[in-house]
């Protein structure tokens, strides 16, 4: 059966046999966008952060068929065609990538912080992104990256 | 709050220059071997066992064969050359067919057109066993019947070092403190799981694209089990998710290259999380018994130890991982006389090898636990009786080989017990427990304790250790091939520097994916070893470059090609003694923890490091390098173990196996940085690996700290709530 989805303002049919794949599934296998990441596959680590109609989700505990209708953002859309956005940015100058893997969802997940705190203190940033797991960096860079995207937002604002 | 951004206006070393594969990784387009695609893919899964020790008396593939979409179902009978393979000795099947030695042990591998179909046909194999009473305990391995034709033990070794004999003179004071210390089985949990894509090409190879930690021992493996000549086994590494010595050994390469080469297609896998618990090898458990004697002014007198460490069901890096265990068991102290014993032995639980600390890690829990109980016999302060003892340049280790770089132990301590202590904390938040409010301020206890560690660097005990880089400058581009594997670390990020500090920053730096088809072995992104080695290949590949272009500026293409090997070193004879390690690195953390004890639950308020690192590369990477390897180490000792019933994973799932999150760490601080450039050849500027010493002391400050705020002996990592709230030890 197909079906559509709506993924970074761009309508695709998706062509599937099996109505029980995964959002994550079908945007990393059926629709060429591997940017979210798998490496839990039940929603413990926040690799494969997606937003849903504007809220956070783990996109491998939807299903897809059940997307139908709604508006999906994935990591590809964060950059802008003037360049990184200023989390992206952010993560690159305070070092907060190693391997990298947790990071797309990290960058998903900050935008979403900094929408809803646009100046965390400590506790709160490390509350609010204890869903995401990073094994590589400890936190402190990543921590680093959301002071400084959130202290730049608010100098220019 | 640290902010470290390293100057940038320039682009060689010690700057903080950005990594090169940055802007992909952020933007979600870097290509991890997960994210691998190929017309006409297959797909790949593999059947495990289910049981830790079973005789397999038939496999019955007719059902999966069957099964529309199926395109190939492989068993051990598939195998075409070497039945076997393993990093040290190859006594692992590439599929069992006779007996199965562990819970998730492979036995076929199935390629199909979908994902699912692929997992159905592997479930559709009807394997019949005849279930055998699994050998779970170590101590009884070495008794038992072997498991393996290889037998049951992987290594036994002695280290025997000044008088084995010596007593401690108890008329003179001298004091004798032991202790039992067990280690649970830690897991790397790389955030990317196993996987990888092969394809077979024209002249009858194959060629794998995988993330890995080491190519061309990945090559000769696959090349020995498919029977091919090595060099029609093209290995590329492709985005590696993190891996922290999960990735040494082989998991899914070999069966890959099998689909691949079976099928004549394309074949992808891509492990889930519960198979990648089964897939790779782990931290091996560790029971540990520690006598230490001292004098009553504290100076060690001796110190003896017997470690016993689980191998698992193979043997993978278990001797070498031994090795460190016993020669770094007394900690980095001066101690004059040692008797050490270590045994790693073979059992049906999930194999053990290498993970990050490598040995080092298990045996600081005993040796900085030994310190403080002696400290506490002594009634002198546990700081004061390390300063007393630590190793300094010029001082022999118990293996007899004397310290000749940098050993700055005393400073590391001093600097770390010197930083300030944090206040109280503020607002129910950050008590024990955190957002489930389940503390109240007036039950908090806080301990504070410091622990030091230290390991080799690089591969040892004679170990013929190299690495090979080749650069190309032509029309102001130095395009550089080594196969070293970038697992996270910024290994990518200092060729760059290396290269533009050498050859200045007006050229263009372009590094080729690592594979095994233009250059020579990097040896393996582990044992710290890869900042030294292959950072050391590419310094004198450019080296070689600048010295042809000051002689002939005119050419249009200078070419170098180097192969870089480090200080030689020796065996271990029969008393362990000997020259076995080429360097070292040390670190020290300081831990403060505020402990519930009426509910065993805790927060880690504030942890402080300091480290010793040659020289400087690149300080936001290096600290990243701190605050990862302390976030593992911290993890072992809060949080993270395999739980093992019956030889089965209990927990194999991020839901179950818990590692930490940004609200289980504080930000941890820096103390000192110490750099003493090391003074042997071919350490790029004097620098050396920095990401394992880390790991080591962290976990074993934090566990000192919960002893403090507790009273309670806690001599198991990792601590678990009920170890305090249910302790028959806890004064109210
Ligand atoms: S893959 Fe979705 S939360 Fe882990
Ligand atoms: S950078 Fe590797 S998991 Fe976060």
């Amino acid at each position: 059966m197909n079906y559509k989805l709506s993924v970074n303002g761009t309508d695709h049919t998706v062509e599937s046999t099996w109505e029980g794949e995964s959002l994550l599934y079908v945007l990393r296998e059926r629709l060429g966008l591997p940017g979210a990441k798998g490496a839990c596959e039940q929603g413990e680590c926040g690799s494969c952060s997606v937003l849903l109609d504007g809220d956070l989700v783990c996109s491998c505990l939807v299903l897809a068929a059940a997307a139908e209708g709604r508006d999906v953002r994935t990591v590809e859309a964060v950059a802008g065609p003037e360049g990184l956005s200023d989390v992206q940015q952010a993560f690159l100058d305070a070092g907060a990538v190693q391997c990298g893997f947790c990071t797309p969802g990290l960058i998903v997940a900050v935008h979403d912080l900094l929408e809803r705190h646009p100046q965390p203190d400590d506790l709160t940033m490390r509350e609010e992104l204890a869903g995401n797991l990073c094994r590589c960096t400890g936190y402190g860079r990543i921590m680093e990256a959301v002071r400084m995207a959130a202290d730049r937002r608010a100098a220019s604002a | 709050m640290s902010t470290v951004t390293g100057r940038r206006d320039r682009r060689g070393v010690g700057t903080g220059a950005a990594r090169p594969d940055g802007i992909p990784k952020v933007t979600g387009e870097f290509a991890y071997s997960s994210d691998l695609w190929e017309a006409g893919m297959l797909w790949g899964a593999t059947l495990r066992s289910p049981h830790p020790s079973a005789r397999i008396i038939s496999i019955d593939t007719t059902a999966a064969v069957a099964m529309p979409g199926v395109r190939a179902v492989l068993t051990a009978d598939d195998v075409p050359g070497r039945p076997t393979y393993g990093l040290e000795v190859p006594d692992q099947p590439v599929f069992a067919s006779d007996v199965v030695r562990y819970v998730g042990e492979p036995i076929a591998a199935v390629a199909a057109d979908h994902y699912d179909i692929a997992r159905r046909a592997a479930a559709a194999i009807v394997v019949t066993y005849d279930v055998l009473d699994p050998l779970l305990d170590p101590e009884a391995s070495l008794t038992a019947e072997p498991l393996h034709p290889d037998g049951n033990v992987f290594r036994h070794m002695v280290i025997r070092h000044g008088d084995p004999d010596a007593v401690g003179d108890p008329a003179a004071g001298d004091i004798v403190v032991e202790g039992t210390y067990e280690v649970g089985m830690q897991d790397q949990a790389p955030l990317g799981t196993e996987s990888g894509l092969a394809k077979p090409t024209a002249d009858g190879g194959v060629e794998l694209r995988i993330g890995t930690q080491w190519l061309h021992v990945d090559r000769d493996q696959i090349a020995a089990s498919l029977d091919l000549d090595p060099d029609l086994v093209q290995v590329e590494l492709a985005g590696v998710g993190g891996a922290f010595g999960a990735r040494e050994d082989v998991s899914l390469q070999i069966h890959l290259c099998l689909l691949a080469k079976r099928t004549g297609r394309p074949v992808k896998m891509i492990y889930g999380r519960e198979e990648s618990f089964l897939g790779h090898v782990h931290r091996h458990p560790a029971r540990m018994w520690f006598r230490h004697t001292a004098k009553a002014d504290g100076t060690l007198v001796k110190v003896e130890a017997k470690l016993l460490f689980d191998g698992g069901a193979y043997c993978s890096s278990s001797p070498a991982v031994l090795a460190n265990a016993t020669c770094f068991a007394g900690g980095p102290y001066k101690i004059p006389n040692a008797v050490v014993e270590g045994s790693a032995v073979r059992t049906n639980n999930p194999p053990c090898g290498a993970m990050r600390g490598f040995g080092s890690v298990q045996v600081c829990f005993g040796h900085e636990g030994q310190m403080d109980k002696l400290a506490a016999a002594l009634g002198m302060d546990p700081v004061e009786l390390r300063l007393k003892n630590a190793l300094a340049p010029g001082d022999r280790l118990i293996t007899g080989q004397r310290l000749d770089g940098a050993a700055p132990v005393a400073a590391l301590i001093e600097a770390v017990a010197a930083s300030p202590l944090p206040g109280e904390v503020d607002g129910p938040m950050g008590l024990p427990g955190g957002p489930g409010r389940t503390t109240q301020a007036g039950d908090v206890r806080r301990g504070v304790a410091l622990a030091v560690g230290f390991k080799n660097l690089m591969f040892s005990e004679g170990y013929d250790d190299s690495a090979a880089a080749k650069i190309r400058l032509f029309d102001g581009v130095a395009t550089v091939s080594t196969a070293c594997a970038e697992v996270g670390q910024g290994f990518v990020t200092l060729v760059h520097q290396i290269v533009h500090e050498v050859l200045g920053d007006d050229i263009e730096v372009v590094l080729n994916t690592a594979s095994t088809t233009d250059v020579g072995s990097a040896g393996s992104t582990s044992a710290s070893r890869q900042t030294w080695m292959s950072g050391g290949a590419v310094k004198l590949a450019a080296d070689d470059i600048k010295a042809q272009v000051d002689l002939d500026p005119d050419r249009a293409e200078y070419l170098a090609d180097v192969v870089h090997q480090h200080t030689p070193t020796t065996p271990l004879d029969e008393n362990g003694q000997g020259e076995p390690h080429v360097s070292f690195t040390f670190a020290c953390h300081r831990a403060v923890v505020d402990v519930d004890p009426e509910l065993g639950v805790l927060r880690l308020v504030d942890l402080v490091t300091s480290q010793e690192v040659g020289k400087i590369l690149n300080p936001v990477q290096l600290l990243g390098q701190l605050e990862g390897g302390a976030a593992q180490g911290a993890g072992l000792a809060l949080m993270e173990e395999i739980v093992l019933e019956g030889g089965h994973i209990k927990n194999p799932s991020f839901t179950d196996y818990l590692i930490p999150t940004s609200f289980d760490l504080p930000e941890l601080r820096v103390a000192a940085i110490i750099e003493e450039p090391e003074p042997h050849l071919g350490a790029p500027f004097g620098a050396k690996g920095v990401g394992e010493a880390p790991t080591i002391s962290s976990g074993a400050a934090v566990i000192a700290a919960i002893r403090a705020a507790t009273g309670l002996e806690l001599p198991r990592v990792p601590v678990r709530p009920s170890d305090i709230a249910l302790s028959p030890d806890r004064t109210p």
